[in-house]
């Protein structure tokens, strides 16, 4: 399978302290379902950031979908986001607008027509379970529900890589299960999965996921060499 | 859904992307006391330039000649040759004694009744229309005729007595034009500031569309539609307030009746120029609030 990402001895320093991520080098296959863990303040949170194109790096070659994203004009970035979905560990919902609306954000950012976006984002709405609850606000959903409306937002537009930061931090077991089983799906439809938890039962529920385990900034495994290599037959159907 | 339906609900999708209604902040406010005034300055401006305009050309063909004769019956003769040798002249179009009686009830302030009884020698005045052209040659050329006529005769070109009434009414136009244009410099600012505080207050939003890949234009196209918006409302307000005042202030100056004053008045080219104030407000305001967020944009990742 080929590398949609690759990171070569990246480093990252914010201003003048020391580095919060250092001499990480990984290549995640296209298609693949990765686990990030490590414990809090290992460096998840901003390798996620470099991942999604919210940080550049200190060092390093970053290469996302086959291209160095680290000297990538500032005004190409839009369209390797949008191929990226996020779902952030604080939501990031806009507070101002609906689940709706927030659900539709990233189908209107790409300039879908407006008639064409109620459908997919029905069927997102129903599939988090929030069908009725479409024109609430963000401050008058629960924890778990808007976080529900984050992963709803960060998978509708069929993202060619999910980035989910400790998604199932704030819902019940049922839930957490049924997420894991919606990230499946759309890793089996070839979305490369990265999710950063702590939760090792969730991690062994998924069958052929690899696991990336950060300690104090380095990847633990210094080789880059994951576990659990991706079976190509486990992403079939 | 139809094509105006479609543009319909993805307006306003788009503008619920930014929080707050029209007419919401200070800002519509803050555009209309400035189109206020700077659509007044312009008239203002626009009025005076008119004026000067209309004067200099009343006056720039126009001259007296003064008869200075203490002799009466010697005066009245010099007059009359005076007027045909005016009439025959090729820069002349029309030469016309004014009536001393007219002549004696515009001195009578100045002089009293007791003047015109004959012992004060008055000029007989003549007034001279010159034909259309620059009126310098000919002014010289009708002082050369005058002088042959009699050294009693004088010439008095009428744009010499207000030429400094001209200047200061033209200065006073420029002055009211540089204030139009300080005001537009401060709209300008106001509308900066208005984008960079707006900027800030939705930098958490910003973020989660620039992260889910929203370019640079799309999200100053969000401020700027909202910013024009304010500048449309705040401009037709404070252009239909300067307006009327306007209209009240053309009313009392019509009703002064003083040909001077009757001289302030705006052309239609000059009606269309202050209507095209609020445009070019909102032009201004747009392009201003665009440039600012995609420098501050430009600034992030």
């Amino acid at each position: 399978m080929s590398a949609i990402v690759q990171f070569e001895n990246v480093g990252l320093r914010y201003g003048l302290d020391s580095e919060t991520l250092s001499d990480v080098s990984f290549s995640l296959a296209a298609g693949g379902f990765y686990f990030l863990t490590g414990a809090s303040g290992a460096g998840k949170t901003s390798l996620l950031k470099l991942l999604y194109l919210a940080q550049r790096p200190s060092r390093g070659v970053i290469r996302l979908f086959g291209e160095d994203v680290v000297t990538l004009p500032r005004k190409r970035l839009p369209g390797f986001r949008r191929r990226i979905g996020v779902v952030f560990q604080d939501f990031r919902l806009v507070p101002h607008l609906s689940a709706y609306d927030n659900i539709a954000l990233p189908l209107r950012v790409a300039g879908m027509k407006e008639e064409e976006v109620d459908a997919p984002v029905a069927e997102m709405l129903n599939w988090v379970g929030l069908g009725d609850r479409g024109d609430a606000r963000p401050a008058t959903l629960s924890g778990g529900e808007q976080q529900r409306v984050a992963i709803a937002r960060a998978v509708i537009a069929r993202p060619e890589i999910l980035v989910a930061d400790e998604p199932t931090g704030n819902v019940d077991a049922d839930m957490a299960r049924r997420l894991m089983t919606l990230f499946e799906a759309l890793n089996r439809l070839g979305t490369t999965i990265v999710v950063a938890t702590h939760d090792l039962p969730l991690m062994a529920q998924v069958s052929g996921a690899q696991m990336m385990k950060l300690d104090r900034g380095r990847l633990a495994d210094p080789t880059g060499i994951l576990r659990y290599p991706p079976r190509p037959q486990d992403k079939s159907g | 859904m139809s094509g105006r339906a479609e543009r319909k609900a993805a307006a306003a999708a788009r503008h619920r992307l930014l929080p707050g209604g029209r007419l919401a902040g200070p800002m519509p406010w803050i555009i209309a006391i400035m189109m206020f005034v700077t659509v007044l300055a312009a008239a203002a401006g626009l009025g005076l330039g008119a004026a000067v305009q209309s004067m200099r050309a009343d006056l720039a063909g126009r001259a007296s000649v003064q008869v200075v004769e203490a002799d009466a019956q010697a005066r009245a003769a010099l007059a009359a040759r005076t007027l045909q040798a005016l009439r025959a002249a090729p820069d002349v179009r029309a030469a016309d004694p004014v009536d001393p009686v007219v002549l004696a009830d515009q001195l009578r302030p100045w002089l009293g009744e007791e003047a015109m009884n004959g012992d004060l020698p008055v000029p007989a005045l003549i007034d001279v229309l010159l034909t259309p052209g620059e009126a310098g040659p000919k002014i010289d050329r009708l002082r050369r005729l005058l002088a042959d006529l009699s050294p009693k005769l004088r010439i008095e070109p009428h744009a010499a007595f207000l030429t400094p009434l001209a200047g200061l009414l033209s200065a006073l136009g420029w002055l009211a034009l540089g204030a139009v244009l300080l005001m537009m410099l401060a709209t300008a600012a106001v509308v900066v500031l208005a984008a960079r505080g707006a900027h800030d207050s939705h930098r958490g939003t910003i973020d989660v569309l620039h992260l889910m890949g929203s370019t640079d234009v799309q999200i100053a196209r969000l401020f700027q539609r909202r910013i024009g918006l304010d500048a449309l409302m705040g401009g037709a307000l404070g252009f239909v307030f300067a307006l009327l005042v306007i209209l009240l202030i053309g009313l009392r100056l019509a009703a002064t009746g003083s040909d001077l004053l009757a001289a302030i008045a705006l052309p239609m080219r000059d009606w269309l120029v202050l209507l095209a104030l609020p445009v070019a407000g909102v032009l201004l305001a747009t392009l201003t609030a665009r440039w600012t967020v995609l420098r501050a944009l430009g600034r992030s990742l």
